[in-house]
């Protein structure tokens, strides 16, 4: 079913410090150095073990549920300027995310490294109960690190955890988000190295996270290519994943590097990029350093990271992965910002032209393809991922379309 | 205006010919305000301390348990600035005459740019500055500057490192060497791990820096048992916690400060 082909070859980078460009690296205490090493080397090692590939690619296809439907949605593309829309459907996956794929790969890593626990951050819970629910599978012990304001605006999943028997521990310093959420599962990683792998969700951190995470994520782009060539007869004109971190963004764009797709990330833009209450890093933001590599966050003139915000959990955060700044500044992808009350337009518009119910964070996917749809025309061709669905959003929805303050 | 690496150099060298461990203590600028900082750090000085730590506030601080965090975000809630951080390292040496460090992340310094800020360092009566989370691999712009200015390179190594990492973060290293007590983030524990003696014998094999052991040590036993095998003992959250603990006194650190210096003198 599949050919190794998610596993890219190096000339897409990182070089063997982690750079991509002049972004990534390893920004980490020397306390973590030797844990960081010992993950790139037994990630080199099992890349080329057969062994671990083929129980990979079992986990995908009859854990996960790979390869994922592509849908083509006539009735939302109306609204998009009459350009053909696709979906990659990563909603579709056990946990109803992307996430898993990525959480599938490291724990096998985890276990190849002879390690018994495993810790996590999340933030709209969705990394967080895929690593959950992989933990489960391979009976590994697991603790998730929640900003306690997600935790709120994510009850469900905080209950999914619970039920999958991991622990969920509040966060409650700093912006009480994602990225006060990583702070902690780093302080527990300091502490605990020796039985403990750090599960990271996003194609960001120190080297070798962001290549590690966008290789497993790889097979979105890798079966969405086929899909869509089976399907078209053609290769897209436009390739639109959201932002946040961008692991599912970096995993549906890297199998098109090499075609003359455009490639667009759509950041969360909150309430405008005029205002400070936004997550747009590329957008808005400049180059710095936050949680291990170098990227682009958003700051103040003093190197403070200053808070996000976004109406979806998953893309409320002040960084983006050191790939993404790299596409970005080599001009190979371009980044849009998309605010809450887009976001949320698509997100209702799906659901009633098509009667599925994405996440929020996909949802500023599906506004972005409403807007390059209109700039292509009927003869565009659009390839869109839904990277998870919205059943963990209904609350937040549901105060949003009643008027009330997310 | 050159900075005071020598002094610092000098400071561990007079500590090890009397025969005895320094004695380091630390706070973050800005807590529990600007001028209020520089009282404690004064009394800390003034109260047996050799050797003073600055931190310059984070938002980040993934190395620091909940103590200094709490200092911290204070400091940047009530508008810490970088200048605030050159102030509290001026006036803390100008009325002590004792070495004073910045402990600070590395975004912080990036962003300000590193021949600036190692110029203003250097200008302020600095001695240095303690990087947690800069690798040595990246350090070579940092450390072409600070030595420009006479400013120590101090990294954190951990018990974690291999010797071949160790051995290549001693050779980028001026001043000394800064040696985790354990694994894990800033803040008091019940014992001193044993893991802090076994970092240092292996340490000594591979440089003649003086090793100085922090994270992890709060009371004057702990300090007492780190200096049998250490150049010098650190201390913040403990401190930090002093002032916690009594909000209104800027000098809640001396009583403690008085107790650990006590302790490193016996030994």
């Amino acid at each position: 079913m599949f050919d190794h082909s998610f596993f890219p070859a190096a000339k897409h980078g990182p070089t063997a410090d982690g750079y991509f460009g002049e972004f990534g690296g390893k920004f980490i205490p020397e306390a973590l150095t030797a844990a960081v090493d010992e993950v790139a080397a037994e990630y080199e090692r099992a890349k080329v073990d057969p062994a671990f590939t083929t129980e990979f690619e079992h986990l995908l296809a009859h854990y996960a549920g790979r390869p994922t439907a592509l849908t083509e949605v006539p009735r939302f593309a109306e609204r998009a300027g009459g350009a053909r829309v696709f979906l990659k459907r990563e909603d579709l996956n056990h946990t109803g995310s992307h996430k898993i794929s990525n959480v599938l790969g490291q724990v096998l890593l985890t276990k190849r490294m002879g390690k018994s626990r495993v810790i996590a951050e999340t933030g709209a819970g969705s990394h967080g109960v895929a690593t959950a629910t992989a933990a489960a599978l391979m009976g590994l012990e697991c603790v998730v690190y929640m900003g306690e304001v997600d935790m709120a605006r994510q009850a469900l999943n905080v209950a999914r955890m619970e039920l999958l028997g991991a622990t969920v521990i509040p966060v409650k310093s700093g912006s009480r988000t994602l990225k006060d959420a990583i702070n902690e599962t780093f302080r527990d990683w300091v502490a605990n190295v020796e039985t403990t792998h750090y599960v990271f969700g996003t194609v960001a951190g120190p080297h070798p996270f962001p290549a590690m995470i966008r290789d497993f994520q790889r097979v979105i782009g890798v079966e969405a290519r086929t899909q869509l060539l089976d399907r078209t007869g053609r290769q897209p004109d436009a390739i639109i994943a959201c932002v946040g971190g961008g692991s599912n963004a970096i995993g549906l764009f890297h199998p098109f590097l090499d075609t003359t797709a455009r490639l667009i990330g759509c950041e969360a833009a909150g309430h405008g990029l005029t205002t400070d209450k936004h997550a747009a890093s590329l957008s808005a933001g400049e180059p710095g350093i936050l949680h291990g590599s170098r990227s682009y966050v958003l700051q103040d003139d003093e190197g403070q990271i200053t808070e996000a915000h976004s109406i979806s959990a998953g893309l409320d955060y002040p960084g983006i992965g050191p790939e993404h700044a790299h596409l970005h500044t080599t001009g190979r992808a371009e980044y849009r910002p998309v605010t809450d009350t887009a976001a949320m337009r698509a997100f209702r518009l799906l659901a009633v032209t098509e009667g599925i119910i994405p996440a929020i964070e996909s949802a500023h996917a599906l506004a972005g393809a409403l807007e390059v749809g209109a700039e292509l025309g009927p003869d565009g061709l659009l390839l869109v991922s839904l990277s998870g669905r919205g059943d963990k959003d209904m609350d937040t929805a549901t105060r949003y379309f009643s008027g009330a303050t997310a | 205006m050159t900075g005071n690496l020598d002094l610092l150099t000098a400071t561990l060298a007079k500590t090890r010919a009397e025969g005895r461990a320094a004695l380091i203590g630390g706070l973050p600028a800005g807590f529990p305000t600007v001028d209020g900082g520089v009282t404690a750090l004064r009394a800390i000085l003034d109260s047996g301390a050799d050797i003073i730590e600055v931190g310059l506030p984070h938002s980040d601080p993934i190395l620091d348990g909940p103590v200094i965090q709490t200092a911290v975000d204070q400091a940047l809630r009530d508008g810490t600035r970088i200048a605030d951080v050159l102030h509290t390292v001026r006036e803390t040496h100008a009325a002590t005459g004792k070495p004073v460090l910045v402990m600070s992340y590395w975004n912080p310094i990036d962003r300000y740019g590193v021949a600036r800020f190692c110029a203003e360092l250097a200008e302020a009566g600095g001695a240095g500055c303690i990087l947690p989370d800069l690798p040595v691999q990246e350090s070579a712009h940092w450390r072409e500057h600070a030595t420009a200015h006479h400013l120590a390179t101090v990294f954190v190594v951990a018990p974690s490192n291999t010797d071949a990492r160790l051995r290549e973060v001693t050779a980028a290293t001026t001043g000394f060497v800064y040696a985790s007590a354990l694994m894990g983030v800033t803040g008091a524990r019940p014992t001193l791990s044993t893991s802090a003696a076994t970092l240092v014998e292996r340490l000594r094999r591979g440089t003649d820096l003086p090793i100085c052991v922090g994270i992890g040590i709060s009371t004057p036993a702990q300090a007492a048992q780190a200096a049998t095998f250490a150049d010098g003992v650190i201390v913040a959250s403990a401190l930090v916690q002093t002032l916690l603990d009594t909000p209104t006194d800027p000098t809640a650190p001396r009583r403690l400060t008085t107790a650990l210096a006590t302790a490193l003198h016996q030994t």
